[in-house]
């Protein structure tokens, strides 16, 4: 379910090194957007008391900690997928005279 | 310590209403801030101008997440029934990944082709009308139940104030009465600027209580390690309705698989939801959708700590009971604030929760009218419509949608209200396919599509009725039960007919397409699916007003 490369524009010849850098941006934007559906979707890793945290059994806390990371996880997909579309449109700018 | 009802409590009361009456004032004086032309037309009216940037957004956005649902409902099933409350807080993380991947294609496409609505959007891409009528049918529809929540709310806190009364049937609905017709009054007259607006008093109103409550209350009650371990205690005795321990602080084995399927059926049914695409669709840049999904999640760190207010209530050994002395786990947290803080600082919460209920609730019907007027009364009454004459239309039926969220109030039943707004995710989430699947690719075919949504909507209906609340014996008494082919676990039922769905789609589409059943015309190309605010063919606004 991620961006797929996009279909409008054909790579041309000249722009390899650019689109891999893309699709390798996508990766792992990608991989940080799962991530957080694998840890909170597989319940039964942590729905368990122990260790408690500040009086907090570990499933609450566990939960509290993945808003964070989320939080980060997705800030960093942002700007990794932000600085990729800006090179794209800058290429396709210049193949739309 | 915990308090009879004592009858009406002035001070709070007072409060309550003063702050409403400056929201009130706050909400007419909307029309002026950010004033476009005229408020008569959809896109001032319904979209504010499509001006917001990221941080009106995040409030704006923020107002669709802190509800009712939120402060009322998500506590109350901590109260009753333990952990499987906390699925809200997997569920608000995990919307943030899925947002960022397809709405800023669903903003570009939008601006591009002057889409108002998701139905809009489905009405270009497959070129199909009933398509279209069935994505707005079921936005309309799902949202009514999701209002009749936030009226729940209201009256939560309006009952613990001791509003109402247990005499003849008038008074006794008496608080309902005073929330809906507040709630109606003032989206009328503003539109979709008074929430926006108001979202910031009420995030602050909220912000404030939260954090108050989340150091005071667990100070009193002697401390987080107490508060799970005595409402472990308490939610271990057996229901007298069903013989079994009521729930437990630790998810069980039962309890694994529903939490995960509410959590992501939620989760993907919130941004179906006409009023979160109305807000994301108001703002003014492709990007600050994706920039909010990094910043939301900092509302559901506060929002898993709201969640356990229905602990809190445990500990505190708050007995909930409602005017008509039954009791009513939904005024858990406004009868916690009310034994726990002075008077009149329940009232600036009591106000909080109600201003809280009230902002969504109005952004709701707006966006559920906007959806009825474009792709209802102009797509198949009035295609000549002007845009006063739309604007017109759109504050009416922003009033028939409260009444049928109404009809949801007084007709289900109410022991979790809770479940008002999983039945709308039931719906909300048969569009999935049609309206996300549809932003990456046209394989499916519109026929399929319409196949499959159809066929889900009954058997998500059927089976929702299907479920029995063991203690009131009422039907639509949940939101899961067994899922086929995975003997013994039950799931939340919008996923198991969202799967069914798909399925359907799958194969049908597979056949229409060997068959050559025409596909419809695509009005979007691919590259309408980057545009960005500059992009020569972002329509400005004014030509986007009369599109």
């Amino acid at each position: 379910m991620t961006d797929p490369a996009p279909s409008g524009s054909t790579p041309r010849a000249g722009d390899g090194p650019v689109h891999r850098r893309r699709s390798a941006a996508y990766a792992v934007a990608a991989v940080l957007l799962l991530a957080p559906f694998v840890a909170l979707l597989w319940v039964s890793s942590y729905a368990k008391d122990d260790p408690r945290l500040w009086g907090f059994p570990f499933f609450y806390w566990y939960q509290f900690l993945w808003v964070l990371l989320a939080s980060l996880f997705t800030y960093t997909a942002y700007r990794l997928v932000r600085a990729t579309e800006r090179t794209r449109a800058r290429l396709t700018d210049r193949s739309e005279p | 310590m915990n308090a009879a009802r004592t009858g009406t409590d002035g001070v709070a009361l007072t409060i309550v209403i003063v702050l409403f009456l400056a929201v009130t004032v706050l909400g007419f004086a909307a029309a002026r801030w950010r004033k476009g032309e005229s408020l008569a037309n959809l896109d001032e009216w319904g979209l504010g101008g499509r001006g917001f940037g990221t941080f009106v957004t995040w409030f704006l956005l923020g107002g669709d997440l802190y509800t009712a649902y939120t402060f009322v409902a998500v506590p109350a099933l901590m109260f009753a029934s333990g952990a499987i409350g906390f699925f809200a807080v997997p569920y608000t993380i995990i919307v943030y990944p899925l947002v960022f991947v397809f709405l800023p294609r669903l903003w570009s496409v939008s601006h591009r082709h002057g889409y108002v609505t998701p139905a809009d959007f489905v009405r270009g891409r497959y070129g199909s009308r009933t398509l279209a009528l069935a994505i707005a049918v079921t936005g309309i529809l799902a949202t009514m139940p999701y209002i009749a929540l936030q009226l729940v709310g209201i009256q939560a806190v309006l009952e613990v104030m001791g509003v109402g009364g247990s005499g003849n049937k008038l008074v006794a609905d008496l608080p309902l009465l005073v929330a809906f017709v507040a709630l109606a009054a003032y989206t009328y007259s503003s539109g979709l600027r008074a929430p926006a607006l108001i979202a910031f008093v009420k995030d602050i109103l909220i912000y404030l209580v939260i954090i108050v409550a989340i150091i005071y209350i667990p100070h009193k009650l002697g401390g987080w390690g107490h508060i799970f371990d005595s409402a472990q205690t308490s939610l271990s005795q057996k229901s007298p309705a069903t013989g079994k321990p009521k729930g437990s602080v630790i998810p069980t084995a039962p309890v694994i698989w529903p939490y995960a399927t509410l959590a992501l059926g939620s989760a993907m049914a919130l941004f179906m939801y006409p009023h979160s695409i109305t807000a994301v669709l108001s703002t003014s840049r492709r990007d600050v959708a994706r920039r909010n999904a990094a910043l939301l999640p900092a509302y559901s760190l506060l929002l898993g700590l709201i969640a356990l207010l229905g602990f809190m209530a445990i500990a505190a050994k708050v007995a909930p009971i409602g005017l008509d002395g039954k009791p009513n786990p939904q005024l858990a947290v406004p009868q916690l604030f009310e034994n726990m803080f002075p008077s009149w600082f329940a009232g600036i919460a009591f106000a909080a929760i109600a201003i809280g209920a009230l902002v969504p609730a109005a952004i709701m019907s707006i966006a559920a009218s906007n959806l009825f007027t474009r792709n209802i009364y102009r797509e198949f009454f009035r295609p000549q419509a002007d845009p006063a004459e739309e604007a017109r239309v759109s504050k009416i039926v922003s009033l028939v949608v409260k009444v049928g969220a109404l009809v949801f109030v007084l007709s289900l039943d109410k022991t979790l209200a809770i479940n008002f707004q999983l039945l709308g995710g039931i719906w909300m989430l048969q569009t999935f396919p049609t309206l996300v699947f549809g932003l990456f690719t046209r394989w499916f075919h519109r026929w399929a599509l319409l196949a499959g949504w159809a066929v889900a909507m009954v058997y998500g209906t059927v089976k929702a009725y299907d479920v029995v609340n063991p203690a009131t014996h009422k039907h639509f008494g949940g939101s899961a039960a067994q899922i086929p082919f995975l003997s013994g676990r039950n799931g939340y039922i919008a996923l198991t007919a969202f799967v069914i769905n798909l399925v359907i789609a799958a194969v049908l589409t597979v056949a229409l397409r060997a068959m050559k059943a025409p596909a419809g015309t695509d009005a979007t190309e691919p590259e309408d699916y980057w545009a960005d605010e500059g992009d020569p063919r972002v329509a400005p606004l004014p030509e986007l007003a009369r599109g």
